[in-house]
């Protein structure tokens, strides 16, 4: 069956008969092409389950995220409703009632994840609020027309569910009511009396609302025709008292906007109460912290990728979703390629599964190079049994896992408790947020580097009612983990704690002693004295300063914390077997995430050797080599004169170049040849230009 | 002391089987692509020329010397091989069929004991090869040594060949005495083949650790910017020199085609298990770079969709639009014999079709996702809804240089792109061949592009003269009814602007004009000659809007 045609340029294939396509698992394409022997099953088992873990925990972050707001947002349409409720007839509620309640609800420039946003709010409204929620997106409303025929369909959708035996006529009539305000209204109106009988059956959550608003979320108010929003809620205004509209509007860039789009004809007529949404740095904060800076997921990132990730982060969408994306793709991409990735699971299991560790993934443990330094550090007799025993190399397999756990424990501890002490230094030597100091970590060994010099200095002159704050900050930190290992070291916090509140009390008799030297020192008025007397006093500050306890205590405090940081911040890469949870194909990511089309379209036009490898291309600037392909031949010759190139001359001149090397002359090549070599560059030139020319 | 060894070992190791790889992928490409396309010519002639042909799989240079040595060899083997196929009798047509298809794999198996000469060639002969030797260590350091060494392996197979002569003769010894004693001859040709596969196997699994070492090295060296997939395209380009510089001497391309398919099977079949993987778990694929990339496209389908329902879609089809393409998906994948409202309408059925049947797949490749008809903003929006769903997996190719600025955010989230690069260098045969094509209806519409190359030759006067029609035809958009602008007022109009002082020259410039389709001429009803550009006006202010930059 051929795939090109003149006529049609869809084909369909169907495979012969349906059962035959029982689709293969998905585990196959895991494993095959590789070697069986792997463990791949297992690993791709492993992945998933890594993999729901961890989605099911952003997910959870997520809605612990948004709950707040979504908790406001909700008081918010209770009230704003209460006003139709009552139906009173006082003068400031009829006033009132001519305004449509709206949020404006700022969610910032990542607009990939709004959807997962207005998604999880319709559901809790749906909930919690009213049946009636209907999101709209600009493009779905190029007119007015459009905007209430899309709202009514949504709105009759929604009801649709609450009576479903009449479903079919609601569908056949709803193509041909004209949609309007007051068909709405109508509708509204019969609606809601249907519901109101039997509501005490149903029992509905809000049983307590007769009338149910309606809320309008507009997702991206921005791009909304200003008209068509204009005459929207002017016309709904109208009908407010018979049709309870509340709006949200979804705002990516400023509330400004709001008064932009809209005159204040019409904004006036909004009662807008604005909302904001977490921002996406916080997020990601978050989302990092509960997915990698935690023992729960023994899947890790190497320096170089949590930098890639980031960087697309910050640099190109904000976009959370495309985070965990990449998040997912390395850990994939790890248990793909990694055969010992079988190992990265929690500690016992992985135990477990080094007992049945077949013989070729043990060489596969013996080839990894932090292992083999590991075993080139040992007694000549340990190592040939390293190398030659199996059973003990499982064994010592299993102490060097754990250890690989106890570190990282203690790593994110201490990696916390650092964090407490540098995030509020004045210009941040090693960063605000925790990723950017895990990310110095993790790159080079953080007590050579000088912001960490730097950051020790500050620390070194902080006061001590901070230096407090950040010890019980820290405090925390340490009791929040139950883990066992450093014990010691929350001891000695505390231990620290009261040494700095005992201070205090000797802070204060000290302070007597020098306001009444002070006093002493003020009595003598005459210049020479006076003199004399400040600098005794300076000399006196200065030696009680080299002297003061808090000054000893606050020395001791910081070179803990530098002793710490020694201890455990070790670089990953010097942790035997680190390859097994450590992902670090950092290339590939970028490759596969954030790809540069472009540039392999003009490397491979302009350096056809990077791609092709063979020694006669490789060429100097400015010459063309003969050999190269032609469409590299015809694009370089483009250049020479790009703007109108006469179609003649560049195939002659592509003749040239391309039978110089041939040691030909142009005038015995025959016709026939000419036209042959003629017509791949005029083959070429077809998709050439569109290329180039914009 | 021992771990040193063994570490020092393994790099040497290391070093030695990537040297193998590539010398495996030259020899296999050069001779034996060259073989096969001789040997297919060869098929045709005739027995005797059959019997020979080993003698060109052996080194050319050393053909005299060793010809009646290799003419043995040849018979001996080629009764040998006879006899495997249990046709020992059969002469004629079957044999030639039946080595018509076995051919391919012996030539792969051929190349692969070439392959593993040097190797023994380096460790045996270290002091009479003292270059080789110094390549090594250069080796390990990185990754771009390791390319030196190859090219020089390159440039040396001929020199090296002398050792692939004397292994072969070695080990054609044995068939030779198979004329008498084919039982033993039959196990021992096996023993050759466990060889060879598992020479073959050595190589794959070399290159699997290479790639992860590769993948590690990536953060020291910032040179070598080779991944996995890329390096597999990177070899098959290589491959594709060879095969580019055939179908230059010769346009027919299919037979080097072949060899290529046999050679990087197993490479390929592991990139397309992955695609496949990566498709499964919600991401969607798409290729990119110079390139051709159609027949990747092809092959992919081949091998690995067969069993599936999949769609594939022409992008560089001038017919083709997004309604064809959920047609095509309701009609045939669905079979929904129903019409729809709107495009959207249709798509929304498609996308409760598919959320409902969850054991519907459907795969969807798309040649050339930046085409005209399918880079506007509606389509790619439709196209990427369907990438979205879960259990519609689309593959596509892009070409033009700024395709990525098609997709916003918002799209790029609903497609879920993973990017793959496919340098490939093939002809764009198939995609240009509906350039001009007499069969397609030509829209007819000039993009801006065209407009200002097709000005750009012209006199200033000239150009003024369009301005003029421009700027007209630009006051009046508004205008619903404007059918254009009469001949009598834009005369009156030019010469105003000294642009032109007769009738008759204007004309000539409207001639022109017509003729590279920039204006068209229509009858009103009172039988005057109303002018009118047929481009948008977008197109036609963006034109105005470049001009007064430039002049």
């Amino acid at each position: 069956m051929a795939t090109s045609s003149v006529s049609k340029g869809c084909f369909v294939f169907k495979p012969d008969f349906k059962k035959r396509k029982i689709s293969v698992p998905i585990e196959d394409y895991f494993n095959k092409g590789k070697n069986e022997s792997e463990d791949s099953k297992l690993r791709f088992e492993t992945y998933q389950l890594i993999w729901q873990q961890m989605k099911s925990e952003t997910e959870r972050l997520q809605e612990e995220l948004n709950k707040n707001l979504f908790d406001s947002l909700i008081e918010f349409l209770q009230k704003s409703h209460s006003g139709f409720q009552k139906n009173s007839r006082d003068w400031g509620c009829q006033i009132k009632l001519r305004e449509i309640p709206t949020a404006a609800l700022v969610l910032g420039v990542n607009v990939t994840d709004h959807d997962l946003t207005f998604r999880s709010l319709t559901e809790v409204l749906q909930n919690n609020v009213t049946p009636y929620v209907v999101s709209l997106q600009a493009k779905d409303c190029p007119d007015m027309k459009h905007f209430l025929q899309k709202l009514a369909s949504q709105l009759m959708d929604c009801n649709v569910d609450v009576q479903s035996k009449e479903k079919e006529s609601v569908q056949v009539t709803q193509k041909k009511i004209p949609y309007s305000m007051d068909s709405l209204s109508t509708w509204y109106m019969s609606v809601t009396q249907k519901t109101d009988v039997k509501m005490p059956r149903k029992k509905r959550t809000p049983s307590q609302w007769q009338s149910p608003p309606v809320v309008l979320i507009l997702k991206d108010m921005e791009s909304f025709t200003t008209k068509v929003l204009q005459d929207f809620i002017i016309i709904s205004s109208q009908h407010l008292h018979e049709f309870p509209l509340i709006l949200i509007f979804g705002i990516a860039t400023s509330p400004v906007v709001v008064h932009r789009l809209l005159p204040h004809a019409v904004s006036s007529l909004l009662c807008i109460e604005l909302f904001q949404s977490l921002s996406c740095k916080e997020h990601l904060t978050t989302v990092l912290d509960k997915l990698l800076l935690t023992t729960q997921f023994p899947f890790k990132l190497s320096e170089k990728v949590l930098q890639v990730l980031t960087n697309i982060f910050l640099y190109h969408d904000f976009s959370i979703q495309n985070f965990i994306k990449g998040l997912q793709l390395s850990l994939l991409e790890h248990f793909y390629s990694q055969p010992l990735s079988v190992l990265c699971c929690n500690l016992p299991e992985a135990k477990r599964r080094i007992n049945f560790l077949s013989d070729n993934q043990c060489e596969n443990i013996r080839r990894l190079p932090s292992f083999r330094r590991y075993v080139e550090k040992q007694a000549s007799e340990k190592q040939v049994a390293l190398l030659t025993n199996e059973r003990f190399l499982k064994e010592e397999t299993q102490s060097l896992l754990e250890n690989l756990h106890v570190y990282h424990t203690n790593y994110f501890l201490v990696l916390r408790c650092l964090h407490q002490f540098t995030s509020s230094l004045p210009k941040y030597p090693l960063g605000r947020q925790i990723r950017e100091l895990y990310c110095t970590c993790l790159e080079k060994n953080i007590q050579d580097s000088e912001e960490y010099a730097s950051a020790l200095q500050l620390l070194r002159m902080l006061a001590k009612d901070e230096l407090m704050a950040m010890l019980q900050k820290c405090f925390k930190v340490f009791k929040s983990s139950s883990e066992k290992q450093l014990g010691n070291t929350a001891k000695r916090i505390e231990e620290f704690l009261a040494q700095f509140q005992s201070l205090d009390a000797e802070a204060k008799e000290e302070e007597e002693d020098t306001s009444e030297s002070q006093s002493k020192g003020l009595q003598k008025t005459d210049l020479y004295h006076l003199q004399k007397s400040l600098l005794e006093m300076k000399e006196l500050r200065r030696a009680s300063k080299r002297q003061t306890k808090f000054e000893v205590l606050r020395e001791q405090l910081v070179s803990f914390i530098d002793s710490l940081a020694r201890e455990y911040l070790l670089l990953p890469e010097t942790q035997p077997l680190h390859e097994v949870l450590y992902f670090s194909a950092a290339h590939t990511l970028r490759q596969h995430l954030n790809a540069a089309p472009r540039i392999a379209l003009h490397t491979a036009l302009n350096n056809p050797y990077y791609y092709l490898k063979n020694e006669a291309l490789r060429s100097d600037e400015g010459c063309i080599p003969n050999v190269a392909p032609d469409i590299c031949i015809a694009y370089k010759l483009h250049l020479e004169c790009s703007r109108l190139i006469n179609l003649v001359d560049w195939s002659e001149a592509f003749a040239t170049v391309v039978t110089a090397a041939e040691k030909m002359d142009a005038n015995s090549v025959t016709s026939e040849e000419r036209n042959e070599i003629i017509q791949y560059p005029l083959k070429s030139l077809l998709q050439c230009p569109s290329k180039h020319t914009e | 002391m021992m771990s040193k060894l063994e570490s020092k070992e393994d790099k040497m190791l290391e070093v030695q089987f990537v040297g193998d790889d590539d010398v495996l992928n030259h020899i296999l490409d050069r001779e034996g692509g060259a073989k096969i396309k001789k040997e297919r010519a060869q098929l045709l002639v005739n027995t005797k020329k059959i019997i020979k042909k080993p003698e060109y799989d052996l080194e050319e240079d050393d053909q005299e010397v060793l010809k009646d040595q290799n003419y043995v060899e040849v018979l001996g083997r080629h009764v040998q091989e006879s006899l495997k196929n249990g046709s020992a009798t059969d002469g004629g047509n079957k044999v030639y069929s039946f080595q018509n298809r076995k051919h391919p794999e012996k030539m792969a198996k051929l190349a692969s004991e070439l392959a593993k000469t040097p190797r023994k060639s380096v460790s045996s002969n270290l002091k009479s090869d003292p270059e080789i030797t110094i390549d090594i260590p250069q080796c390990s350091k990185g990754h771009s040594a390791s390319d030196k060494v190859q090219l020089k392996n390159n440039d040396k197979s001929e020199f090296l060949s002398t050792a692939p002569r004397g292994l072969r003769k070695r080990l054609i010894v044995p068939r030779f005495h198979s004329d008498s004693e084919s039982e033993y001859s039959a196990s021992n040709s096996e023993d050759d083949e466990g060889v060879a596969q598992e020479c073959e196997e050595d190589t794959n699994e070399v290159i699997l650790s290479e790639q992860i070492q590769a993948q590690n090295r990536v953060v020291s060296a910032p040179v070598c910017k080779e991944t996995p997939s890329k390096k597999m395209k990177r070899d098959k380009t290589s491959d594709l020199v060879e095969e580019y510089f055939e179908a230059h001497s010769s346009s027919k391309v299919l037979t080097s085609d072949r060899t290529l398919q046999k050679l990087k099977r197993a490479k390929l079949d592991q990139l397309f298990h992955k695609w496949m993987l990566q498709l499964h778990l919600g991401f969607n694929i798409v290729l990119y770079g110079l390139g051709s990339k159609r027949d990747l496209l092809e092959r992919f389908r081949t091998t690995m969709l067969q069993d599936c329902i999949h769609v594939v879609i022409n992008g560089f089809f001038p017919g083709i639009s997004v309604k064809s393409i959920l047609n095509s998906i309701t009609e045939e994948v669905l079979n929904h014999m129903g019409t729809f409202r709107s495009v959207l309408d249709q798509l929304d059925w498609i996308i409760n079709k598919f959320k409902e049947e969850s054991s519907l797949e459907l795969f969807l490749l798309i040649h050339n996702l930046d085409s005209q008809m399918l880079r506007g903003d509606k389509s790619q929006q439709i196209i990427g809804q369907l990438s979205s769903l879960r259990n519609i997996y689309l593959i596509a190719s892009i070409d033009h240089l700024n395709a990525p600025l098609m997709w916003d955010h918002a799209k790029q989230s609903l497609y879920n792109w993973l990017w793959y690069e496919a340098t490939t260098y093939s002809h764009y045969t198939e995609e240009t061949s509906y350039e001009n094509s007499l069969l397609v209806k030509q829209s007819g519409s000039l993009p801006l592009s065209s407009l200002t190359h097709v000005l750009r030759s012209l006199t200033p006067n000239a150009r003024g003269i369009f301005r003029l029609l421009i700027k007209y035809q630009l006051d009046n958009q508004d205008n619903p009814y404007y059918i254009g602008l009469s001949f009598q007022d834009f005369y009156q109009q030019c010469r105003e602007a000294f642009l032109v002082n007769s009738d008759l020259t204007l004309r000539a410039q409207l001639t022109e004009f017509r003729d590279h389709k920039l204006i068209r001429t229509k009858k009103g009803t009172d039988g005057v000659e109303y002018l009118l550009i047929p481009v948008d006006n977008g197109t036609l202010t963006d034109f105005l809007e470049k001009e007064e930059e430039e002049f």
